[in-house]
């Protein structure tokens, strides 16, 4: 019953993949990959993860997704025709679709090939059905106190440079 | 309860990475190629969150996941500032057009 939902859920996730990988229009990139990081958040479901889950739907399809649509439409090209299916068109060159292509399948051939012909030996036990987010908590605030101070400063800088990037950027001069 | 093996996990995180790379290959746009990235440090993050299954106590590759998120966030909003800041100068989004510095 877990094995087929996960089936589901991972297909999801690749179709998506390929959407985005095949979409001429931008825009259906976008949107195709909301569903592709609803899947992912699915299959941390699966794999015990309930708070990351939570995080990845608030933070990525909350957060980094819009802002990509924002930067889709902020930098959409003037197309003087009527067609709608013209706006945010990329042309891809034969060439980079073929380079894309192998790049891509020999990259996963060989990760297949890697994960197939290893034997993983766990040494924990299995996850039982309890939430994460105490254990998180617990850790985030002890062993792990100096990543997590880090990252709030990370965030600071990208919010102060990110802003400061982003003001008068139609320079008249 | 029939748990899902962890190799299941790394093949589907593994095909993920890959349409991720291929998309940062491909698309001649620089938010085609956020998208492709985005895409490859989701995949990271899957096989992080499997490994974790098997580490109950101190749930270390589940705190990994989530520091890649963070600085997936800070890494998109600094991306798309430079991107509409070089947008603004050279009224164009192809990477293979912004080949100079200065214009």
């Amino acid at each position: 019953m877990e094995v087929i939902i996960f089936y589901i859920f991972s297909a999801l996730t690749l179709a998506a993949g390929l959407l985005i990988l095949f979409s001429k229009n931008l825009i259906y990139g976008a949107f195709a990959l909301f569903l592709a990081f609803l899947g992912v958040a699915a299959l941390y479901v699966l794999a015990g993860a309930d708070f990351l889950a939570v995080s990845q739907i608030m933070i990525y399809v909350g957060g980094i997704l819009v802002l990509l649509i924002f930067g889709i439409m902020l930098t959409q090209q003037r197309e003087k025709s009527d067609d709608s299916t013209r706006h945010n068109r990329i042309e891809v060159p034969i060439a980079r679709k073929a380079w894309g292509f192998f790049a891509g399948a020999g990259l996963f051939g060989l990760l297949v090939k890697v994960i197939m012909s290893s034997d993983f030996k766990m040494a924990g036990e299995e996850m039982n059905t309890k939430s994460t987010i105490k254990t998180i908590g617990v850790e985030l605030m002890t062993s792990h106190l100096l990543p997590f101070e880090i990252a709030a400063i990370l965030l600071l800088v990208a919010l102060i440079g990110a802003a400061y990037l982003a003001l008068n950027r139609n320079p008249t001069a | 309860m029939t748990t899902i093996p962890v190799q299941y996990y790394l093949v589907v995180a593994a095909a993920l990475f890959c349409i991720g790379l291929a998309i940062s290959i491909t698309k001649r746009h620089f938010i085609g190629m956020l998208l492709g990235i985005e895409l490859m440090l989701n995949a990271v993050n899957i096989n992080l969150v499997a490994f974790g299954r098997h580490d109950v106590e101190r749930l270390s590759g589940q705190l990994f996941a989530l520091f890649v998120i963070v600085v997936a966030a800070a890494e998109v909003t600094v991306a798309l500032a430079i991107i509409l800041r070089v947008y603004g100068r050279f009224k164009t989004v192809d990477p293979d057009k912004v080949n100079e510095l200065k214009q």
